[in-house]
């Protein structure tokens, strides 16, 4: 199973990272990427966040030229005297990141997205929807018709020996007293080996799970819905979780990092939330303790020095033999967040997708090739020229690919020191 | 030829020590332990089910029960430079008792927890000493003062507030008003303080002053230079362009002024070019074998009371007249050592570690006949490191006493534990209306003052310091202070009072005289700021100072200062006159690790072993061989005697009087040392309250110096001494490991032999080819079983190199690696029974002539000797578990979670370099009361919620019940492949630095991928074919640790001028 997700997802994670890295890169003139890519971490169409709503725009300045020059360089906009510019200069909380490294034919691509873009309409949740019923459960159906089929059949039995006795009884043969069966060795036999060998099954099965907690998904104290975030509004998983490129932690954003967006957008006009057991849950509510965390008062000034830290449960731990570096993974190995996290951004509250045991790494390591680098793709990574046998035994065809493990991936000391 | 022994047991192969050798993992399994069978064992078959069946039911119980929840908790607002889980560093500097390191810290997740050197500092180029390495550690010290504090008898009552703290002293001031205020501290390097002092006693009464007082006096050589060259100052010394070094008693890559400087001088010309054999040439005069001593090519011992002598002696000889000393060996050594001076002018040097100014008059006057004023002595450029003047400290005291001081503020100095006359100043103190201690801990002198306000750490300090004139090194804080402390320069200028002016005018070496005066209010980093920046001339300029913690002329200015001759001839007389000693004398010295002793409340110092003796935790009194027959009655060349003086840990207890004090030490017998000379290290028997780690180490033996003229002397030369029936246990670690009679394990040579027989060590290794790879010639495939494809492994090949002629023994290296591993502190019952944990250990070999008195050492070789990380490994095959395994990158890998210790693979490594968790240290297991009667209470300190913030967070805390060896600090081997695939390109060679070897400052240890050709590592193979040999390389475990020959510089022909083939059976038989 473990393999056919990850191959599925190896081409995926590629071209999600190289679009996270670069940009250009993507040929495609897809607007609403570009939109999600660049502009959606600040800009709503319909609503003022860190940026300005955006619907509209083409009609506020007027002057598409103008408006190209403020995409791709505003300070050079406001250079220029422009009214509006010079406007929207002040714009607070704060000031825009220069996109200069957009095509036009880009923007362009952005701003018709932008001029085609219609409020969704909210659908009203419709009961009884098939698709969000919850998925039958027929086991209590078949174990009733189990039952009634044994207690028939022993009936049956009990009535074929009853019978054969009668006609034995006629036929003037005499029978023994028959030994009822929980009497008779070879059926206790058969009940003690069982007994044996499912407790050891079980055993042994609870001795290798203990410790591991798949699928563990504790409350937070903030009911934080990453599909919302990362699913519905495409918010990129780095935008909050940078360390995941730079160090071993992949951080949890601090308060700060949530207010950069929140400072305006205060209330949750989303799909309706349901928490896993079903209460509905209102956003609204949850942006409120944040507020409440990060010493905020809508319609004020926020001084971050009144900010405290949220305190998360932590879901992912590893024992602390463990080295787990997710830069490594992450910006080494350009592995997406989903191969191990699993559907991250169609999960409301998290939970622990992988049970990060070491026979779950340790398969990764073996199936995941080695991204050599390709000088006439451009592709890769260099460090890896070091392995210049692979590399000849690539060319010469002797080897298809080069695993992790090939390169000493599963030895002892890449994690545990 | 030449015998390389260990100990004395391994010297003469007494019964006793073959016989712990055979035993050498002693401690029994506990059924065995009674040899009464399983059955009646103490943990018999019962027990044995008892436990089997209580902890299956526990385990399933365990299992069931529910994980505990760990909580998450990010920033509330995240710094810009922060990171969580990856480090920063920050330039700052250590300094100590006047020692001047420039260092980096590193900083992970906001705590300090590795030091290292800083590369820019030219001085230190980036290497440490064992000190620097530990200094991170007193920052997590439990024993630290944790807010100010009234003192009474000994007693701390805290002040609620800095601020109700100044109003109490400011009245206790007011009511000395009119008498003086002295400031007492240690040598001050910083400039921007030195002003602050100066400002500060403008304000103060007529008398008011600043008395420099170092524990370890140089007032000697500061006088002596005032009379030779005018200047009361040190020179720089430059040990790198001398050809012939001569030291009288100067341990000076130990202890004396500068350590790591000089020896990273010194190195460079004990480094071999194998093309163009050549080696600098250091003689030593000396009275007990020091570190530096060790690492000379020739070495001469006289007694204490005739270091003036010798001094005369070779002024003499080198200006052509005799040399009057009475011992011929000695005279002839003087008279060789004046010839290769006279040879070498203009690159010669001689130092003197005496006090005495006219020792130190007489030694000018040799540099100066051999002209390395200027040369090998810079006066352009001074040091700074020791300023106190005893005479200073002396009418400070007689002031004290006559009650003429009113307020004594007291920084760095402990004079109450180190002074010569400690007593005196201690009843002193009592006259003083006010007393104030700025030290961070409780030490001897804090306790009898009346308040405390606790200085910072250094780590948490601003700063700045001058190693030498022109050189100048910054501190910044790296954390938060941990404890309600405040920096002393604060103090100073809160009590000043007012709005201070800096002025750069004040500063005589001014880059930016012309600076405006900066004004600055009551706050030292205000204060400091304004200092430089008037200085350097602009905020960024102060910004990139602080970057690079260190501002250095672009070339070291050389040059002399005038001689003058005219004290020489007095200097003569007054020492030709000095008394003759007595029957015994005393030398006392300092250690490498201790040294005076302000850090002997450090764990890691404590447990390093002393470089010649190898003992921990403890001072002692060093006597000769032949001094041990003659006083306790041993003759270390009868096995009987050997026996039970080396294999027991009790060694004989003997009293030594100086001046009707006494002390009672255990001696130990190290060969070398000069015959009537006692040695005893300072530094021991510090006050508990000062740290834990004091607590029954070693006795004071400051109180055994004495006042000669106006300056304290470390020689006792009268002393009286007795045996005692007592016995004293001393941990030393070398006797725990054996190479069972291997000796080849190290090799030397001299250098007249190996010039006649340069392939005197390659043919060793030719033979081995020879016998065992008769087709191919080569040893490391043909010589195995293996199938020779297990070898050929594509990437990265780690390797090291260590070279021995570098190698001084000062265990930085050995420091760096417990702080970079987090290698556990044991204590002193541990050590001696062999439980230390050191991944690295310094052996020290003695060699000396078949059949000759052990006191005549032909040389000592120190040799680091830690996992070898063989390619085949004997550890690996003996797991049962296969928690111990071979890496692609040459790493022998230990796997601690899959270790279950049954101690095989230490039983089978022929260098003994694994070691085993015998008990909780770490506090890693998750029972409760694993510690509890099993751990010392140093151990447990060390276990202390503050003092685990040294943890590195990126290395296992390895529990009970496992092996643990070197592993090539494997954490940064795979954060520099990281590093290096981040930024997509291969590893640059020297990038990537392991502990030990980023510590080393000789540059012994060099370290890289050896598979790439281009690499330092393949290099250092690749240039010295000649003295390249692996550790018992015969045994073809093909260990990725390389060592170089040692080659001492002497005439000496240690074998026959034969064709070099038929002499190497003769070698090592």
């Amino acid at each position: 199973m473990l393999k056919f997700r990850r191959r599925s997802h190896f081409f995926l994670s590629c071209l999600l990272v190289a679009s996270l890295i670069s940009v250009t890169n993507l040929a495609a003139q897809d607007g609403k990427t570009l939109f999600n890519n660049n502009c959606a971490s600040c800009h709503k169409m319909d609503q003022n966040l860190t940026g300005p709503a955006l619907m509209g725009v083409h009609d506020r300045w007027g002057d598409d030229k103008m408006l190209h020059m403020w995409v791709k360089n505003w300070p050079q906009a406001v250079a220029t005297g422009n009214a509006y510019a010079v406007k929207m200069k002040d714009w607070a909380p704060s000031a825009m990141t220069v996109f200069s490294a957009l095509s036009d034919a880009e923007v362009d691509a952005i701003l018709k997205y932008i001029k085609e873009w219609v409020p969704a309409v909210a659908k009203p949740p419709v009961v009884g929807d098939p698709a969000t019923a919850p998925n039958k459960d027929n086991s209590l159906l078949f174990g009733i018709v189990t039952l009634v089929m044994a207690v028939v059949a022993l009936l049956l039995l009990g009535v074929n020996s009853s019978l054969r006795k009668l006609a034995d009884d006629k036929d003037g043969i005499r029978s023994l007293e028959p030994l009822p069966f929980w009497k008779q060795k070879k059926y206790l036999a058969l009940a003690s080996v069982l007994f044996f060998v499912l407790s050891g099954v079980y055993l042994s099965k609870g001795a290798v799970e203990s410790g591991r907690s798949k699928n563990y998904q504790p409350v937070q104290p903030i009911y934080y819905s990453h599909k919302v975030h990362a699913g519905v509004n495409q918010i990129n998983c780095l935008y909050c979780h940078g360390g995941a490129q730079e160090s071993k932690h992949s951080n949890i954003p601090s308060v700060n990092v949530c207010m950069n967006c929140h400072l305006a957008i205060n209330e949750y006009k989303g799909e309706p939330l349901y928490a896993e057991d079903g209460t509905e849950i209102d956003g609204t509510n949850e942006i409120k303790k944040l507020y409440e965390y990060a010493g905020f008062t809508p319609g004020t000034v926020w001084d971050p020095s009144k900010a405290k830290p949220i305190e998360w449960v932590r879901i992912h731990n590893l024992p602390d033999h463990v080295y787990f570096n997710h830069a490594q993974h992450v910006k080494a190995g350009k592995v997406n967040c989903q191969t191990c996290h699993g559907e991250i951004q169609n999960m409301g509250e998290v939970y622990q997708y992988s049970d990060l045991s070491m026979g779950w790494c340790i398969n990764c390591h073996r199936e995941t090739k080695v991204q050599f680098y390709d000088s006439t793709k451009g592709e890769g990574n260099k460090f890896y020229s070091i392995y210049e046998k692979f590399h000849n035994d690539l060319k010469s065809g002797k080897m298809d690919s080069v695993t992790v493990e090939s390169i000493g991936g599963t030895e002892c000391q890449k994690c545990h020191y | 030829m030449n015998n390389i022994w260990q100990s004395f047991g391994s010297l003469k192969q007494s019964e006793k020590h073959l016989e712990t050798v055979e035993n050498e993992f002693q401690e029994d399994l506990v059924a065995e332990q009674d040899n009464l069978g399983i059955l009646d064992a103490k943990a018999p078959r019962r027990d044995f089910l008892k436990y089997l069946g209580f902890s299956t039911a526990a385990a399933t119980i365990a299992a069931s029960c529910e994980m505990p929840v760990k909580k998450s908790i990010p920033f509330a607002n995240k710094p810009d430079n922060v990171i969580p889980g990856v480090a920063n560093y920050f330039a700052t500097t250590f300094t100590q008792d006047g020692d001047v390191q420039s260092v980096v810290a590193k900083v992970r997740d906001g705590r300090p927890i590795k030091i290292e050197g800083n590369d820019l500092s030219p001085l230190t180029k980036g290497s440490t000493s064992a000190r620097a390495q530990a200094s991170v550690l007193d920052l997590y010290d439990t024993a630290r003062l944790r807010y100010p504090a009234q003192i009474k008898e000994g007693q701390l009552s805290e002040i609620p507030t800095f601020e109700s703290a100044d109003k109490a002293i400011g009245a206790a001031m007011a009511a000395a008003a009119g008498k003086a205020v002295v400031i007492l501290t240690n040598t001050i390097t910083s400039p921007s303080t030195k002003q602050l002092v100066t400002e500060f006693l403008s304000k103060q009464p007529a008398g008011s002053r600043h008395v420099t007082y170092d524990a370890v006096s140089y007032s000697g050589l500061i006088e002596a230079n005032a009379l030779s060259y005018g200047q009361k100052a040190i020179p720089s010394y430059h040990f790198d362009n001398a050809k012939v070094v001569v030291s009288l008693g100067a341990d000076f890559l130990g202890t004396w002024l500068s350590p790591v400087e000089f020896a990273k001088q010194y190195a460079k010309g004990r480094k071999i070019d194998e093309k163009k054999i050549g080696l600098s040439k250091h003689y030593q005069f000396e009275s007990i074998l020091s570190m530096t001593g060790a690492n000379a090519d020739e070495r001469f011992t006289h007694k204490p009371s005739e270091a003036g002598k010798v001094a005369i002696s070779l002024l003499n000889a080198i200006n052509g007249a005799g040399v009057a000393v009475t011992d011929a060996k000695l005279k002839a050594g003087i008279e060789k050592a004046a010839k290769d001076l006279k040879a070498a002018a203009g690159a010669a040097l001689v130092v003197s570690g005496s006090n005495d100014v006219n020792v130190q008059v007489v030694v000018n006057a040799i540099n100066e006949a051999l002209g390395a004023n200027g040369k090998t002595i810079n006066w352009a450029v001074t040091s700074n490191y020791r300023q106190g003047i005893d005479a200073d400290m002396t009418q400070l005291v007689a002031d004290m006493n006559a009650g003429t001081i009113g307020t004594l503020l007291i920084a760095g100095a402990n004079p109450a534990y180190d002074y010569v006359a400690a007593d005196k100043f201690v009843s002193g103190l009592s006259k003083v209306g006010l007393t104030v201690s700025f030290n961070t801990r409780l030490d001897e002198t804090t306790e009898k003052c009346k308040f405390v306000i606790p200085d910072h750490h250094y780590l948490e300090s601003w700063g700045d310091a001058s190693a030498k004139s022109g050189y100048f090194s910054f501190i910044q804080p790296t954390i938060y202070p941990l404890f309600r402390t405040r920096q002393w320069q604060d103090s100073l200028l809160r009590w000043m009072g007012g709005v201070v002016t800096v002025a750069a005018k004040t500063v005589a070496d001014s880059t930016a005289a012309a600076a405006p005066a900066a004004k600055s209010n009551n706050d030292y980093l205000a204060y400091l700021k304004a200092y430089w920046i008037a200085k350097l001339g602009s905020q960024g300029a102060w910004d990139q100072a602080l970057r690079d913690g260190v501002i250095n002329p672009e070339t070291m200015p050389v040059g002399g200062a005038t001689h003058s001759a005219g004290a020489t001839a007095a200097a003569v007389a007054a020492l030709a006159a000095a008394p003759a000693g007595g029957a015994w004398e005393v030398q006392l010295y300092e250690k490498v690790s201790i040294g005076a002793g302000s850090q002997a409340t450090n764990p890691w110092l404590q447990e390093l072993p002393d470089p010649i003796t190898k003992a921990t935790w403890d001072n002692y009194a060093v006597v000769s061989a032949a001094a041990a027959k003659q006083l306790l009655n041993i003759d270390v060349t009868d096995n009987g005697d050997l026996d039970s003086y080396e294999v027991n840990p009790g060694k004989p207890v003997i009293k030594i009087a100086v001046n009707g004090k006494e002390i009672l030490l255990p001696a130990i017998i190290v060969p070398g040392t000069q015959t009537n000379t006692i040695g005893i290290a300072l530094g021991y028997g510090r006050s508990e309250k000062a740290g834990i780690a004091a607590k029954g180490a070693g006795q004071n033996a400051f109180k055994l110096s004495t006042l000669a003229g106006a300056n304290v002397s470390l020689a006792g030369i009268n002393a009286k001494v007795e045996k005692t029936g007592d016995t004293y246990e001393i941990a030393q670690n070398q006797v725990h490991g054996s190479y069972e009679g291997r000796v080849e394990v190290v090799r030397e040579t001299s250098l007249a032999t190996f010039a006649m027989h340069p392939t005197m060590f390659k043919h060793e290794r030719d033979k081995l080819a020879e016998e065992y790879a008769p087709k191919t010639e080569d040893y490391r495939n043909e010589g195995s079983l293996y199938d020779p494809r297990l070898n050929d492994r594509p990437g990265m090949k780690w390797g090291m190199s260590i070279d021995l002629n570098s190698c001084t023994g000062c265990g930085a290296c050995v420091v760096a690696c417990n702080a970079e591993n987090n290698i556990p502190v044991v204590g002193k019952t541990e050590v001696l029974r062999g439980h230390d944990m050191h991944w690295m250990r310094i052996d020290r070999y003695y060699v000396t002539k078949a059949g000759a008195n052990p006191d005549d050492l032909s040389d000592v070789v120190f040799m680091p000797m830690l996992c070898q990380h063989c390619d085949n490994a004997p550890c690996e095959n003996v797991c049962p578990v296969a928690a111990t395994n071979h890496s692609s990158e040459g790493l022998n890998q230990m796997t601690y979670n899959r270790c279950i210790g049954t101690r095989y693979c230490a039983n089978n490594c022929p260098y003994k370099v694994r070691r085993f968790n015998w008990a909780d240290y770490t506090g890693a297991d998750s029972f409760k009361d694993n510690q509890v009667g099993h751990v010392s209470d140093i151990t447990l300190e060390m276990n202390d919620e503050l003092t685990r913030m040294v943890l590195n967070p990126d290395v296992t805390v390895r529990s009970r019940g496992v092996i643990e060896k070197c592993s090539f600090c494997v954490q940064r081997l795979q954060a520099g492949k990281l590093e290096a695939k981040k930024q997509n390109r291969t590893v640059v060679d020297g990038e990537i630095k392991v502990a030990c070897q980023q510590a080393c400052p000789s540059e012994a240890i060099v370290f890289g991928d050896s598979n790439d050709k281009k690499s330092a590592i393949a290099g250092m193979r690749d240039h010295n074919p000649l003295r390249l040999y692996y550790a018992l390389e015969q045994v073809h475990v093909l260990p990725n640790v390389n060592y170089l020959a040692k080659v001492r510089n002497t005439d000496e022909m240690m074998m026959a001028e034969q064709k070099p083939k038929a002499h190497a059976e003769a070698e090592h038989s």
